[in-house]
Protein backbone atom coordinates (compact mmCIF):
# COMPACT_ATOMS: atom_id res chain seq x y z
CA UNK A 1 0.00 0.00 0.00
CA UNK A 2 2.06 3.21 -1.01
CA UNK A 3 1.45 6.12 1.10
CA UNK A 4 -0.77 9.08 -0.69
CA UNK A 5 0.43 11.77 -2.73
CA UNK A 6 1.54 15.70 -1.11
CA UNK A 7 -1.98 17.15 -1.01
CA UNK A 8 -0.67 20.13 -2.48
CA UNK A 9 0.40 18.64 -5.47
CA UNK A 10 -3.10 16.25 -5.38
CA UNK A 11 -5.22 19.30 -5.59
CA UNK A 12 -3.09 21.42 -8.16
CA UNK A 13 -4.04 17.78 -10.16
CA UNK A 14 -7.54 18.72 -9.38
CA UNK A 15 -7.49 22.24 -10.22
CA UNK A 16 -6.14 21.53 -13.49
CA UNK A 17 -9.14 19.28 -13.91
CA UNK A 18 -11.54 21.64 -13.14
CA UNK A 19 -10.25 24.19 -15.12
CA UNK A 20 -10.41 21.70 -18.02
CA UNK A 21 -14.19 21.06 -17.24
CA UNK A 22 -14.48 24.94 -17.48
CA UNK A 23 -12.71 24.96 -20.44
CA UNK A 24 -14.27 21.88 -23.01
CA UNK A 25 -17.65 21.57 -21.28
CA UNK A 26 -18.45 25.01 -19.78
CA UNK A 27 -19.32 23.97 -16.53
CA UNK A 28 -17.61 23.05 -13.45
CA UNK A 29 -17.78 19.37 -11.47
CA UNK A 30 -20.57 17.76 -9.24
CA UNK A 31 -21.13 14.83 -7.74
CA UNK A 32 -24.92 15.68 -5.58
CA UNK A 33 -26.14 16.50 -9.32
CA UNK A 34 -25.63 12.98 -9.97
CA UNK A 35 -27.86 11.83 -7.34
CA UNK A 36 -30.48 13.89 -8.31
CA UNK A 37 -30.34 12.51 -11.82
CA UNK A 38 -30.87 8.95 -11.02
CA UNK A 39 -33.36 10.14 -8.81
CA UNK A 40 -35.23 11.87 -11.69
CA UNK A 41 -35.14 8.51 -13.38
CA UNK A 42 -37.31 6.43 -10.54
CA UNK A 43 -39.26 9.90 -8.85
CA UNK A 44 -40.80 12.75 -10.11
CA UNK A 45 -39.88 16.26 -7.98
CA UNK A 46 -39.25 19.71 -9.30
CA UNK A 47 -35.63 19.24 -7.84
CA UNK A 48 -34.88 15.68 -10.22
CA UNK A 49 -33.49 17.19 -12.83
CA UNK A 50 -31.89 14.18 -15.31
CA UNK A 51 -27.91 15.18 -16.61
CA UNK A 52 -26.57 12.96 -18.95
CA UNK A 53 -23.37 15.03 -18.53
CA UNK A 54 -23.26 14.29 -14.73
CA UNK A 55 -24.86 10.63 -15.16
CA UNK A 56 -21.41 9.81 -17.15
CA UNK A 57 -18.96 12.41 -15.30
CA UNK A 58 -19.84 10.46 -11.76
CA UNK A 59 -19.42 7.15 -13.85
CA UNK A 60 -15.72 8.46 -14.72
CA UNK A 61 -15.26 9.37 -10.79
CA UNK A 62 -16.13 5.56 -9.66
CA UNK A 63 -13.75 4.42 -12.75
CA UNK A 64 -10.67 6.86 -11.64
CA UNK A 65 -10.90 6.42 -8.05
CA UNK A 66 -10.68 2.39 -8.17
CA UNK A 67 -8.01 2.70 -10.99
CA UNK A 68 -5.92 4.55 -8.60
CA UNK A 69 -6.52 2.48 -5.67
CA UNK A 70 -5.94 -0.38 -8.28
CA UNK A 71 -2.33 1.30 -8.93
CA UNK A 72 -0.99 2.02 -5.52
CA UNK A 73 -2.63 -1.00 -3.62
CA UNK A 74 -4.90 1.03 -1.89
CA UNK A 75 -8.32 -1.29 -3.01
CA UNK A 76 -9.34 -2.90 0.18
CA UNK A 77 -12.73 -4.59 1.70
CA UNK A 78 -12.89 -2.56 4.71
CA UNK A 79 -15.26 -0.01 6.97
CA UNK A 80 -13.05 3.07 7.78
CA UNK A 81 -14.10 3.74 11.22
CA UNK A 82 -12.72 5.41 14.94
CA UNK A 83 -11.18 2.96 17.32
CA UNK A 84 -13.58 2.92 19.50
CA UNK A 85 -16.87 2.56 16.96
CA UNK A 86 -18.25 -0.67 16.09
CA UNK A 87 -18.97 -1.67 12.68
CA UNK A 88 -22.48 -1.75 12.40
CA UNK A 89 -22.86 1.60 14.23
CA UNK A 90 -20.05 2.94 11.27
CA UNK A 91 -22.55 2.02 8.30
CA UNK A 92 -25.37 3.32 9.91
CA UNK A 93 -23.90 7.00 10.88
CA UNK A 94 -22.57 6.39 7.25
CA UNK A 95 -26.47 6.48 6.01
CA UNK A 96 -27.40 8.58 8.45
CA UNK A 97 -24.75 11.49 7.76
CA UNK A 98 -25.23 10.40 3.78
CA UNK A 99 -29.27 11.34 3.88
CA UNK A 100 -28.33 14.70 6.18
CA UNK A 101 -25.91 15.40 3.32
CA UNK A 102 -28.83 14.50 0.60
CA UNK A 103 -31.08 17.10 2.32
CA UNK A 104 -28.64 19.68 2.46
CA UNK A 105 -27.31 19.46 -1.19
CA UNK A 106 -30.87 19.87 -2.18
CA UNK A 107 -31.53 22.72 -0.08
CA UNK A 108 -28.10 24.47 -1.50
CA UNK A 109 -28.59 22.90 -5.09
CA UNK A 110 -25.55 21.44 -5.02
CA UNK A 111 -22.33 19.88 -2.87
CA UNK A 112 -18.63 20.33 -1.96
CA UNK A 113 -17.79 19.88 -5.57
CA UNK A 114 -20.82 21.67 -7.91
CA UNK A 115 -21.05 24.51 -5.16
CA UNK A 116 -17.66 24.98 -3.17
CA UNK A 117 -14.95 23.51 -5.44
CA UNK A 118 -16.37 24.79 -8.98
CA UNK A 119 -18.26 27.90 -7.67
CA UNK A 120 -15.44 28.75 -5.14
CA UNK A 121 -13.30 29.33 -7.85
CA UNK A 122 -15.03 31.23 -9.93
CA UNK A 123 -15.77 33.75 -7.00
CA UNK A 124 -19.47 32.64 -6.51
CA UNK A 125 -21.10 34.45 -3.67
CA UNK A 126 -23.25 31.80 -2.89
CA UNK A 127 -20.31 29.01 -3.68
CA UNK A 128 -18.60 30.97 -0.51
CA UNK A 129 -21.19 31.37 1.91
CA UNK A 130 -21.92 27.48 1.03
CA UNK A 131 -18.30 26.27 2.10
CA UNK A 132 -17.85 28.88 5.06
CA UNK A 133 -21.17 27.20 6.62
CA UNK A 134 -20.51 23.64 5.74
CA UNK A 135 -17.03 23.85 7.89
CA UNK A 136 -19.05 25.50 10.48
CA UNK A 137 -22.01 23.26 10.38
CA UNK A 138 -19.06 20.30 10.59
CA UNK A 139 -17.17 21.63 13.01
CA UNK A 140 -20.22 22.59 15.75
CA UNK A 141 -21.15 18.54 15.54
CA UNK A 142 -17.55 17.60 15.53
CA UNK A 143 -17.06 17.65 19.87
CA UNK A 144 -20.48 15.35 20.03
CA UNK A 145 -18.97 12.75 17.25
CA UNK A 146 -15.73 12.55 19.01
CA UNK A 147 -16.69 8.70 20.33
CA UNK A 148 -17.37 8.09 16.33
CA UNK A 149 -13.30 9.34 15.14
CA UNK A 150 -10.90 9.77 17.75
CA UNK B 1 -16.79 11.45 -23.67
CA UNK B 2 -15.42 14.57 -21.97
CA UNK B 3 -17.72 14.38 -18.54
CA UNK B 4 -16.32 10.62 -18.77
CA UNK B 5 -12.69 11.51 -19.14
CA UNK B 6 -13.28 14.48 -16.83
CA UNK B 7 -14.76 12.53 -13.83
CA UNK B 8 -11.79 9.61 -14.36
CA UNK B 9 -9.44 12.51 -13.10
CA UNK B 10 -11.26 13.78 -10.87
CA UNK B 11 -11.66 10.44 -9.20
CA UNK B 12 -8.04 9.77 -9.88
CA UNK B 13 -6.77 12.91 -7.66
CA UNK B 14 -9.37 12.28 -4.90
CA UNK B 15 -8.32 8.56 -4.57
CA UNK B 16 -4.46 9.88 -4.91
CA UNK B 17 -5.16 12.83 -1.83
CA UNK B 18 -6.60 9.99 0.24
CA UNK B 19 -9.84 11.47 0.29
CA UNK B 20 -11.02 8.20 -0.41
CA UNK B 21 -10.68 7.70 3.53
CA UNK B 22 -12.86 8.71 5.77
CA UNK B 23 -10.49 8.49 8.72
CA UNK B 24 -8.31 11.07 7.00
CA UNK B 25 -11.47 13.44 6.01
CA UNK B 26 -12.77 13.26 9.78
CA UNK B 27 -9.06 14.26 10.79
CA UNK B 28 -9.84 17.58 9.45
CA UNK B 29 -12.71 18.28 11.75
CA UNK B 30 -10.70 17.42 14.90
CA UNK B 31 -7.36 19.03 13.12
CA UNK B 32 -5.35 16.48 13.14
CA UNK B 33 -5.06 15.79 9.13
CA UNK B 34 -5.31 18.95 7.20
CA UNK B 35 -5.52 17.46 3.97
CA UNK B 36 -8.92 18.18 3.09
CA UNK B 37 -8.45 21.78 3.65
CA UNK B 38 -5.03 22.07 1.77
CA UNK B 39 -6.57 19.51 -1.61
CA UNK B 40 -9.58 21.93 -1.17
CA UNK B 41 -7.65 25.09 -1.12
CA UNK B 42 -5.09 23.97 -3.58
CA UNK B 43 -7.61 22.97 -6.22
CA UNK B 44 -9.42 26.32 -5.58
CA UNK B 45 -6.12 28.63 -6.52
CA UNK B 46 -5.66 26.46 -9.48
CA UNK B 47 -8.58 27.09 -11.07
CA UNK B 48 -9.09 30.38 -10.06
CA UNK B 49 -6.06 31.38 -11.22
CA UNK B 50 -6.45 29.71 -14.38
CA UNK B 51 -9.64 30.74 -15.26
CA UNK B 52 -8.36 34.30 -14.35
CA UNK B 53 -5.46 34.29 -16.57
CA UNK B 54 -7.18 32.23 -19.57
CA UNK B 55 -9.77 35.30 -19.51
CA UNK B 56 -7.06 37.62 -19.66
CA UNK B 57 -5.38 35.82 -22.61
CA UNK B 58 -8.50 35.71 -24.49
CA UNK B 59 -8.69 31.66 -24.41
CA UNK B 60 -11.66 31.69 -21.93
CA UNK B 61 -15.07 33.45 -22.08
CA UNK B 62 -16.41 33.41 -18.33
CA UNK B 63 -19.89 33.91 -20.20
CA UNK B 64 -20.11 30.36 -21.43
CA UNK B 65 -19.34 28.95 -18.17
CA UNK B 66 -21.88 27.84 -15.60
CA UNK B 67 -21.23 30.00 -12.55
CA UNK B 68 -23.15 28.46 -9.56
CA UNK B 69 -26.08 30.63 -8.82
CA UNK B 70 -26.64 32.79 -5.28
CA UNK B 71 -30.11 31.34 -3.24
CA UNK B 72 -28.72 33.33 0.25
CA UNK B 73 -31.05 31.64 3.28
CA UNK B 74 -31.00 27.85 1.55
CA UNK B 75 -27.18 27.53 0.64
CA UNK B 76 -26.82 29.04 4.52
CA UNK B 77 -29.38 26.35 5.61
CA UNK B 78 -27.98 23.70 3.28
CA UNK B 79 -24.44 24.35 4.29
CA UNK B 80 -25.10 23.91 7.81
CA UNK B 81 -27.02 20.97 7.60
CA UNK B 82 -24.37 19.33 4.74
CA UNK B 83 -21.84 20.13 6.86
CA UNK B 84 -23.31 18.16 9.70
CA UNK B 85 -23.85 15.35 7.36
CA UNK B 86 -20.58 15.93 6.22
CA UNK B 87 -18.77 15.15 9.68
CA UNK B 88 -20.94 12.17 10.65
CA UNK B 89 -20.36 10.56 7.18
CA UNK B 90 -16.43 10.98 7.16
CA UNK B 91 -17.31 11.19 3.39
CA UNK B 92 -18.80 14.27 0.84
CA UNK B 93 -20.66 13.07 -2.14
CA UNK B 94 -18.05 13.19 -4.43
CA UNK B 95 -15.89 11.09 -2.05
CA UNK B 96 -18.29 9.05 -1.17
CA UNK B 97 -17.93 7.63 -4.72
CA UNK B 98 -13.97 6.82 -4.26
CA UNK B 99 -14.13 5.29 -1.13
CA UNK B 100 -16.93 2.78 -2.23
CA UNK B 101 -14.97 1.79 -5.64
CA UNK B 102 -11.99 1.36 -3.59
CA UNK B 103 -14.46 -1.19 -1.93
CA UNK B 104 -15.00 0.79 1.69
CA UNK B 105 -18.17 -0.52 2.95
CA UNK B 106 -18.62 2.75 4.71
CA UNK B 107 -18.27 4.81 1.57
CA UNK B 108 -20.92 1.99 -0.28
CA UNK B 109 -23.56 3.36 2.89
CA UNK B 110 -22.98 7.43 2.26
CA UNK B 111 -23.81 6.54 -1.11
CA UNK B 112 -27.13 4.69 -0.32
CA UNK B 113 -27.77 6.98 2.25
CA UNK B 114 -26.97 10.23 0.41
CA UNK B 115 -29.12 8.88 -2.21
CA UNK B 116 -32.08 8.08 0.02
CA UNK B 117 -31.75 11.69 1.51
CA UNK B 118 -32.15 13.13 -2.25
CA UNK B 119 -35.25 11.15 -2.69
CA UNK B 120 -36.84 12.03 0.36
CA UNK B 121 -36.12 15.35 -0.09
CA UNK B 122 -37.36 15.55 -3.33
CA UNK B 123 -40.80 13.77 -2.33
CA UNK B 124 -41.14 15.94 0.33
CA UNK B 125 -40.29 19.24 -1.23
CA UNK B 126 -43.78 21.45 -0.95
CA UNK B 127 -42.91 22.27 2.41
CA UNK B 128 -39.48 23.44 1.61
CA UNK B 129 -40.26 25.21 -1.59
CA UNK B 130 -40.56 28.85 -0.24
CA UNK B 131 -37.32 28.39 1.57
CA UNK B 132 -35.77 26.86 -1.66
CA UNK B 133 -37.28 29.82 -3.76
CA UNK B 134 -36.15 32.59 -1.53
CA UNK B 135 -33.28 35.44 -1.60
CA UNK B 136 -32.24 34.44 -4.74
CA UNK B 137 -29.64 36.54 -6.29
CA UNK B 138 -28.49 35.15 -9.35
CA UNK B 139 -25.13 34.27 -10.73
CA UNK B 140 -23.21 37.05 -8.30
CA UNK B 141 -19.79 36.89 -7.70
CA UNK B 142 -17.90 38.45 -4.90
CA UNK B 143 -16.27 41.20 -7.12
CA UNK B 144 -19.73 42.26 -8.33
CA UNK B 145 -20.89 42.02 -4.42
CA UNK B 146 -18.15 43.77 -3.05
CA UNK B 147 -17.79 45.93 -5.88
CA UNK B 148 -13.94 45.37 -6.71
CA UNK B 149 -11.99 44.86 -9.47
CA UNK B 150 -11.48 40.46 -10.68
CA UNK B 151 -7.93 40.36 -9.77
CA UNK B 152 -8.27 42.28 -6.91
CA UNK B 153 -10.10 39.19 -4.96
CA UNK B 154 -7.85 37.09 -7.23
CA UNK B 155 -5.29 38.52 -5.22
CA UNK B 156 -6.41 38.20 -2.03
CA UNK B 157 -8.15 34.47 -2.26
CA UNK B 158 -4.48 33.48 -2.87
CA UNK B 159 -2.91 35.78 -0.20
CA UNK B 160 -5.08 34.38 2.04
CA UNK B 161 -4.60 30.35 0.96
CA UNK B 162 -0.94 31.24 1.51
CA UNK B 163 -1.00 32.67 4.85
CA UNK B 164 -3.74 29.62 5.79
CA UNK B 165 -1.53 26.92 4.42
CA UNK B 166 1.24 28.22 6.26
CA UNK B 167 -0.44 28.12 9.21
CA UNK B 168 -1.60 24.44 8.60
CA UNK B 169 1.82 23.25 8.72
CA UNK B 170 3.03 24.93 11.54
CA UNK B 171 0.17 23.33 13.22
CA UNK B 172 0.59 19.69 11.64
CA UNK B 173 4.60 20.00 12.76
CA UNK B 174 3.11 21.09 16.25
CA UNK B 175 0.37 18.37 16.70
Amino acid sequence: MKPYSDPYLAGTGLGLVLLASYVFAGRGLGASGAFTSVAAAVADSPVFHKSEWLLLEIAGVVIGGFLSALVAGRLQFAVERGPRMARASRLATAFGGGAVMGLGAVLARGCTSGLALTGGALLSVGSWLFMIAAFAGAYALAPLLRRAWR
Amino acid sequence: MIALGIGIAFGWCLERAGLGNARKLAGQFYLTDLTVFKVMFSAIVTAMLGAFWLTRLGVLDLHNVYIPETYLLPQLAGGLLFGTGFVAAGLCPGTSCVAAASGRGDGAMVVLGMFAGVLVTGLAFAPLRALYESTARGPLTLPQLLRVPYGVIVFAVVAMALAMFAGAERWERRA
